[in-house]
């Protein structure tokens, strides 16, 4: 029994840390919300540089092998920094889904491509239908009917529906099903298994912002002074902030406990899933809307940082699964009457 | 990270498991807040201290086990799901037992130790006073030097099992003209000395779980106080480290409670064919709760041995686990419904009033310990870096 991290785990989330801190400023955002695309290849290119694109592709194939427990610290980061790059889809849950399928020159072809940063996958939202980053991908993965497709995205009509949050680049897609595109028939299980990564990833990213969120309304409340103190020496204003690191404080061994029943494949894997989505998620609103009230009036502005890691807060509730969602697959296992609940299941082996 | 138990984790639950179903009373317990339950649990705590159950953390020199924080999560797992009974002396085995280690001299400890493992000795608190709750630094209580003994003189009050117990730990102001956090002393007396009187006070169960205890010139021996002389602030607040974090309030409690919820989700399911799926989401949420404090307290005790120090999880965890304790009891209180307000000798009670009990004493969970309040500030202030007011 190890509830903590390796020293591996923390001096490459450190590293990364350093390169997201440099390389993507609220600045570098702001930016890019401007952008059509939305998207950096500068930005890409730093990311494949510095190996980041091949952390879960299997080595074979050119990639680090890492598994989720690695990724999770990882994307965290990611939201603390409101990366606004298709990273984590391609190279954590596309990379997972593409090399849980059976050998074949697809297979290989792709992993590589992810591991060199070539290629950008995209992977659409079963509860949605949504895609996110459809314009920047090299290839669209869709599930449809039990069945796995890899769609090109020239071959498909995309619309675009814009997202509270502006670094989101969010698509509805037509396109015919073509057996020509079909990458596996029975391919439930592993994208069932995708999806629940997506989710974990959404759920680390919002521990991240929840972080960002509260270290921004500390900086800003020990700054702001009214009736010539500081606003963040009042009780109303600590308890606020206070309740936020508790949630936090909670939802965090929640996440990276669903990070290691993905990687260990445990039976409960997607009930633990959904908790972390779920608790990660509240934990992150409660930032938003404790953020907002202690900023006062410019928490509501354009200017203050806050609003972009909150509308990514906001973004991330409802992707990958929303709350309703999560919270049925909670209920069922709860309620179901048989469940192992109580002490001395929560390792459950 | 890795999330499975070792070989020898899983056969000491596997001895706990048969010992506890082999030990524990097939008739519950009467409450420990009336003189004929705080007999018999003395007596589960003896039979405990035979089978070398009743301090699994302590050294084996000194009855226990030496076992680390994951064994004794493990152990405190079987305890509760075992439904053994409440331990009466969790001030001494969570709270004096771990300070005494840390700051108790080798006599202090022989001396005491042993017999709060065997539960000879049953320890209450002597922290608050009618002016001093929250705000500890405020005490008034006097001990003044003379000759061998100090001279004690003043009240505390809200001291839980005081009437029953056998020794108060506490803080006292040993240099009279001292202020604040200056000046505190941290001595133990037994509550049979000459000049103290106990004043039971009922509790919202109409039972005597507190006491308010008056000092008269009562004389307590030098030895008898732990650590130095005007250093007793920072012994209690080691203390009230242990209260508030990991210790007092073992997660397996409120798992034990989330399973009890959802079984009663059941009964009531039966009863009536279906369930407002507002309680239903109520139960899944009680469940989440126990199992992220579980996995927090888990992540806890790895860092920690693994040389980490404890820091504000104290307050955070003190938050989330009284709070934790009221939501579920009222989800409770509203999954029995209409019997809700039944108590404990009501026949169409549901499970025996057990959960109008629970909900009764869940209410004093904010407040003790140091009220949420206090943590939230200090949360803010320590953990935070937020500016003092």
């Amino acid at each position: 029994m190890d509830f903590t991290f390796s020293e591996d785990q923390t001096m490459l989330v450190d590293s990364v840390r350093k390169f997201l801190m440099n390389e993507v400023s609220p600045e570098l955002i702001r930016e890019l919300w401007t952008r059509p695309s939305g998207r950096s290849r500068e930005l890409w290119s730093l990311l494949a540089a510095q190996g980041l694109t091949g952390l879960s592709v299997p080595e074979a194939n050119g990639g680090m092998g890492l598994n989720d427990t690695d990724w999770v610290l990882i994307a965290q980061e990611c939201g603390y920094h409101a990366l606004p790059e298709p990273l984590l889809d391609t190279a954590w849950a596309a990379a997972g889904l593409i090399a849980a399928l059976p050998d074949s020159d697809f297979r290989s072809q792709w992993l590589s491509k992810i591991a060199d940063g070539s290629a950008r996958i995209a992977l659409a939202q079963p509860q949605s239908g949504l895609v996110p980053d459809a314009h920047w991908a090299s290839l669209i993965l869709l599930p449809q009917d039990g069945a796995l497709y890899a769609v090109s995205p020239q071959l498909a009509r995309l619309t675009l529906q814009p997202s509270v949050d502006a670094s989101r680049r969010l698509f509805s897609i037509d396109w015919k099903t073509d057996d020509a595109e079909r990458i596996a028939t029975d391919a439930k299980a592993i994208c069932d298994e995708a999806f629940n990564r997506s989710a974990v990833a959404a759920a680390a990213q919002l521990l991240g912002l929840a972080q960002r969120m509260l270290d921004l309304s500390i900086d800003y409340t020990a700054q702001r002074k009214q009736f010539g103190k500081p606003v963040g020496s009042y009780q109303a204003v600590k308890h606020h902030l206070a309740d936020v690191a508790i949630r936090l404080e909670f939802a965090r061994p929640v996440v990276h406990r669903a990070a290691y029943a993905l990687a260990h494949r445990k039976p409960l894997a997607a009930v633990q899933v959904s908790h972390a989505k779920i608790a990660a998620a509240e934990a992150a609103l409660l930032a938003a809307r404790h953020g907002i009230q202690v900023h006062g009036a410019m928490g509501y502005t354009w200017e203050m940082d806050l609003q972009i890691f909150m509308k990514t807060a906001w973004a991330l509730d409802a992707a990958c699964g929303d709350r309703s969602f999560h919270l049925a697959r909670v209920r069922d296992f709860a309620l179901a009457g048989n469940a192992a609940l109580g002490p001395a299941h929560t390792f459950e082996e | 990270m890795n999330l499975a138990y070792t070989e020898r984790q899983r056969a000491f639950r596997a001895e706990i498991r048969g010992w506890l179903s082999e030990h524990i009373p097939k008739t519950p317990l009467q409450s420990f807040d009336t003189a004929e339950g705080f007999a018999q649990h003395r007596e589960w705590e003896r039979t405990l201290h035979s089978g070398r159950w009743s301090m699994v953390t302590w050294p084996q020199a000194l009855g226990g086990r030496g076992c680390d924080l994951i064994e004794w999560l493990i152990f405190e797992e079987e305890y509760w799901r075992a439904g053994a009974p409440l331990r009466v002396n969790q001030n001494g085995i969570f709270l004096l037992g771990p300070t005494l280690m840390d700051y108790g001299t080798q006599e202090q400890k022989a001396r005491f130790l042993p017999r709060m493992a065997s539960g000879e000795d049953v320890w209450a608190q002597g922290w608050s006073e009618p002016g001093a709750g929250s705000d500890m630094a405020a005490i008034r209580c006097t001990a003044v030097q003379d000759g061998d003994s100090y001279v004690v003189n003043g009240q505390k009050i809200w001291s839980t099992r005081a009437v029953w117990a056998d020794w108060l730990f506490g803080l006292f102001r040993t240099a009279p003209e001292s202020k604040r956090h200056h000046g505190l002393s941290f001595l133990l007396l037994p509550l049979r000395s000459p000049g103290i009187t106990v004043r039971p006070i009922k509790q919202l169960n109409g039972q005597t779980g507190f006491a308010e205890i008056f000092f008269d010139n009562v004389r307590v021996p030098l030895e008898n106080r732990l650590g130095a002389e005007g250093a007793g602030w920072q012994v209690a607040m080691a203390t009230a480290g242990f209260e508030r974090g990991l210790m007092l309030r073992s997660p397996a409690r409120f798992q034990e409670t989330a399973r009890a919820l959802a079984a009663l989700y059941q009964q009531r399911k039966a009863r009536d064919g279906g369930v407002d799926p507002v309680l239903g989401e109520a139960v899944a949420r009680a469940w989440m709760d126990a199992e992220a404090y579980a996995l927090s307290t888990y992540a806890t005790a790895c860092r920690l041995q693994k040389g980490g120090h404890i820091g504000a999880e104290s307050s955070t965890n003190k938050v989330f686990w009284s709070e934790l304790d009221v939501r579920m009891h009222e989800t409770a209180l509203r999954l029995a419904g209409p019997f809700a307000e039944l108590t404990g000798g009501a026949p169409l009670a549901v499970d025996h009033g057990h959960w109008l009990e629970g909900f009764m004493f869940a209410q004093s969970g904010p407040i003790y310990a140091g009220t949420n309040e206090i943590q939230r500030n200090i949360i803010a202030e320590r953990m935070l870096g937020m500016p003092r007011s």
